[in-house]
């Protein structure tokens, strides 16, 4: 594997996640739990869409092959997709939506803050602009965290079966190969190893507080980083790329 | 949608540092955090400030439009009240 290969797959990975997690979260657009919080969802999902279009421009031009970074969303195939196992999963009610975003927001909190940092000035430009963004999301997703975990006893239960139903996707994530190898050799990406502590303390404190537990024993899943998926992803996608699709070069 | 969207907020928004803060409308929220994310969400994505204030909308107090004779009235035929009979120097441009 090249370095230029090797960052086109970095860039997508990151891409990915923004763009599978934003889309999951456009799914509560009209459908919010309150009118204000619809809104805010939204204008997540916009933040997170709009850094994944920015880091598929630059996979785009790192791949050097005339794909655009329309042909990178709406073209590939599900194994062709880099996004983590957690991002895809669907949003079910809105404690589950809300501990999905959080356990992804504290993730890129200290993935893009570490980014900030790269070699590749394009990868740390996108980190620094992306990384204020992603500040807020903690921020927002962590209150509801607060919110849900001491409200009522539903909430509380309900914020829990969360957490336990998405706890083993999370060390998904922390998945290194090749490409990590060759690009942490070079300071343009960084090892996964040095933020995972800090992910955890960050989620350990937040769960604790909100009188929430991290599950024991927990069988971890894994297989984003070589394009296996879970079952959601499919039926995501041909949402997402159907218009793309069905009218290809279609504007607006 | 819920039927309970939480209580009503205020939202005021300093468009500038040194500016005072204008009040622009207002949000639902649960709890203080909740009002303060949602205003800024609603009113400031689009770089319309630099603070924001929100205050519970039952903490305001306000005169009521019964109010607008003996609140507001007595302030017209009182030219003296105004300092309209000063020279004011060239150069000072805001009175």
């Amino acid at each position: 594997m090249t370095t230029q290969e090797a960052l086109f797959n970095y860039c997508l990975r990151l891409a990915d996640n923004h763009l599978i997690l934003g889309h999951r979260l456009s799914e509560l657009s009209s459908k919010g739990p309150l009118l204000e919080e619809d809104i805010a969802c939204t204008n997540i999902s916009l933040d997170l869409i709009g850094q994944a279009n920015a880091l598929l421009q630059y996979a785009s031009s790192v791949e050097n092959k005339g794909r655009n970074e329309d042909d990178l969303a709406f073209l590939r195939h599900e194994r062709h997709f880099y996004n983590s196992l957690l991002s895809e999963q669907p949003n079910h009610d809105f404690a589950f939506t809300m501990v999905k975003q959080f356990l992804i927001d504290a993730f890129n909190f200290y993935l893009f803050d570490e980014l900030k940092k790269s070699k590749d000035l394009t990868i740390s430009a996108l980190a620094t602009k992306g990384h204020k963004e992603i500040t807020y999301h903690l921020r927002h997703s962590s209150t509801w965290i607060d919110r849900l975990g001491l409200g009522t006893d539903e909430s509380n239960k309900r914020t829990q079966n969360a957490i336990n139903e998405l706890w083993r996707f999370t060390d998904d994530m922390f998945v290194m190969d090749e490409a990590d190898k060759i690009l942490i050799s070079e300071a343009i990406a960084i090892d996964l190893n040095t933020i995972k502590p800090k992910w955890h303390n960050t989620v350990n404190a937040a769960f604790e507080k909100a009188n929430l537990k991290i599950p024991e024993k927990v069988w971890m899943q894994y297989g984003s980083k070589q394009g296996k998926h879970t079952e959601h992803l499919g039926f995501l996608l041909a949402e997402m790329q159907h218009l793309h699709r069905a009218y290809p070069g279609v504007k607006w | 949608m819920s039927d309970n969207q939480g209580i009503l907020w205020e939202v005021f928004v300093q468009t500038k540092p040194g500016l005072p803060h204008k009040h622009c409308g207002s949000v639902h929220g649960h709890d203080k955090e909740m009002a303060l994310q949602n205003a800024r969400d609603l009113y400031t994505r689009r770089n319309e400030g630099t603070n924001l204030w929100i205050i519970p909308a039952s903490e305001i107090v306000a005169s009521s439009p019964e109010d607008i004779g003996s609140f507001f009235d007595p302030a017209n035929d009182k030219v003296y009240r105004h300092p309209t009979f000063y020279k004011i120097a060239d150069g000072i441009t805001h009175m």
